[in-house]
């Protein structure tokens, strides 16, 4: 089951003709995408195409309609698998931090730790600890979460999700709720995890931000993925026409990846 | 997080020294001039009133006899050890049936938000429960339990405290849940989510992430109903358990006077206060926490 066993040419993670309706309408027609290891994936896409539903999809927040996902190699769609076991699996950050209100920064941070993967108390605070350590949040371990900006709950938010040494990280539009200006502390602790080899997988409105830290690009349209490639190429290139339509839409919206607006974030 | 980009340490709090300006201390002393003079007004009119009520009961008629029956000391001497053993006994009943209702109320609360079609039956079962224990007075839940259940042979023998106990238990656990289940309901779904995709599972969830924050919102409405209980403890001694209430009632018929009722009275009020006082503080304490603009 661990990520070790499979081969290195498993992909950590691999999508086949994934379908998800709700009523009448269909909102992912038959995805197909495969994700290796280290790989930073930027799924973007206009509101409504399907990001969220396809993210929550893979850590089986929903139920698929039809088609498979893998994880190295085994079919987590199976309805015999432990899905709470699956799902701790992933790591997942969501647009509203989520945090827990009753619970201390370090809590929040360790709640899974302890309670899915059997770590002792001490042995759980030592870890969070440390990880609050690396992102400069140590002094608000004791901290409610109520007591910190936007950005740094969403930096918890990721530590959280981090914790427990997850496979993939799930990312869903993790600064559209943040002040302009607490942006970019979230996108730079993104940028080093995905440096340091973290498989991620992020639903962003940030195109500049995906252009620059992304070793994939794939754009989502009506539930099906219209095209995939590398940032150079949608951004620079784009050959489906409603990709293009959609990026001139963005970049006149001034959130755009203009080639000189790449190191923003 | 590249091991060698120095971390950015933020504070928790930046501490300030500053000592208030001449405008800031007028206010101060302004407005400290002007509660104390309401507190003196509130205190006088109180004082004032106090002794209006007394001067005017100890001036009725019939105030001596009444004074006689029911605030007669040394009745009161009298009756004190036996209505104090039976204040313990409530106070058993009390802690036992406490458990009882945090037991049965969680669960039932839990069920009752249960989702999926499977749990229907589950569901519908718990809403039947909370539907007739909260509608049926305790005084007949008591004689049905107390009498009715004894009656079917199937029990051993219990003391009168133990279906006491079971009636309160039954009533108030069907109040405590849909106090908890409005509870559990006024927590965000998001943060079920939070808590699912970590990999907790769905009592996991309930229990570290949904109960602590639905306990917080309705705190003051199971102090209330624990409130409620204590005084309603008094009432096993409907069934013939001898507790401060029938203590009392055994003291009265002896001696033709309801001082001991008095007595039995002032000391549920007596046990009762601290929980109220409690309630007070903590709806106080979170009214605090959640209101920002605490003047108005
Ligand atoms: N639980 C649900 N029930 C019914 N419809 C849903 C549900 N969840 C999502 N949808 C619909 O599915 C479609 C895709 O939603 P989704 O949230 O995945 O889009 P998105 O790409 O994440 O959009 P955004 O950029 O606004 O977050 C939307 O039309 C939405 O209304
Ligand atoms: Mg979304």
């Amino acid at each position: 089951m661990s990520a070790s066993t499979a081969d290195s040419a498993t992909p950590v993670l691999r999508l086949e003709n994934v379908v998800k309706t709700f009523g009448d309408r269909v909102v992912l027609a038959g995805i197909d995408l495969t994700v290796d290891a280290h790989e930073v994936i930027a799924l973007i896409g206009a509101s409504g195409s399907g990001k969220s539903t396809l993210l929550r999809t893979i850590n089986l927040l929903e139920q698929v309609d039809d088609g498979r996902v893998l994880l190295t190699g085994t079919d987590i769609t199976d309805p015999r698998i432990d899905a709470d076991a699956v799902r701790a699996r992933f790591g997942t950050v969501f647009q509203h931090y989520n945090l827990f209100p009753h619970l201390t920064v370090l809590d929040n941070v360790t709640l899974a730790l302890r309670h899915v993967h059997g770590v002792g108390k001490a042995a759980a605070a030592a870890r969070g600890l440390e990880l609050l350590d690396r992102v400069g949040l140590a002094d608000f371990a004791r901290s409610y979460p109520d007591r910190l900006s936007g950005g740094q709950q969403q930096r918890v938010a990721i530590v959280r999700a981090l914790a427990s040494g997850p496979e993939v990280l799930l990312l869903d539009e993790i600064t559209s709720a943040l002040d302009p200006e607490l942006v970019g502390e979230v996108l730079e602790l993104v940028r080093d995890l995905g440096a340091s080899g973290t498989t991620i997988l992020m639903a962003t409105h940030e195109m500049a931000f995906a252009r620059d830290v992304a070793t994939r690009v794939v754009f989502l349209d009506a539930g099906v993925i219209r095209e995939e490639g590398t940032p150079d190429q949608i951004f620079g290139a784009p050959r489906d026409p409603r990709t293009r339509a959609f990026l001139d839409r963005v970049t006149s919206a001034g959130r755009g990846a203009a080639p000189d607006d790449t190191t923003a974030g | 997080m590249s091991p060698h980009r120095p971390p950015v340490t933020e504070t928790n709090s930046a501490v300030v020294d500053r000592t208030p300006s001449a405008l800031e201390l007028e206010r101060r002393a302004f407005r400290a001039r002007s509660s104390r003079r309401s507190v003196l007004i509130s205190l006088a009119s109180t004082v004032v009133f106090a002794a209006l009520v007394a001067v005017f009961v100890v001036g009725t008629p019939g105030w001596r006899s009444v004074q006689e029956t029911f605030f007669d000391p040394e009745v009161l001497v009298a009756a004190w050890p036996r209505v104090i053993e039976g204040l313990w006994l409530n106070i058993r009943v009390l802690v036992v049936a406490s458990i009882g209702v945090a037991i049965v109320g969680v669960l039932l609360a839990s069920v009752r938000t249960l989702r999926g079609p499977i749990f229907f039956p589950l569901r519908l079962l718990a809403a039947a429960y909370t539907d007739v224990f909260r509608g049926m007075p305790l005084l007949i839940v008591l004689y049905l339990v107390g009498f009715g259940i004894p009656g079917l042979g199937l029990f051993p023998r219990m003391p009168m405290e133990f279906w006491g106990t079971v009636a309160l238990v039954l009533t108030y656990s069907a109040y405590v849940a849909e106090v908890l289940r409005a509870g559990i309901e006024a927590v965000h779904p998001s943060q079920r989510l939070a808590a699912r995709s970590l990999g907790l599972g769905y009592i996991a969830s309930l229990r570290l992430v949904i109960l602590p924050q639905a306990l917080r919102k309705v705190t003051p409405a199971l102090m209330n109903d624990f409130v409620s209980m204590q005084k309603d403890v008094g009432l096993i001694s409907v069934l013939g358990a001898v507790d401060a209430v029938r203590a009392a009632q055994i003291e009265t018929s002896a001696s033709y006077n309801f001082t001991p009722y008095v007595l039995a009275g002032l000391l549920f009020v007596a046990l009762a206060l601290p929980t109220i006082r409690l309630t007070d503080w903590l709806t106080a304490r979170q009214r605090e926490r959640e209101q920002h603009g605490s003047v108005v």
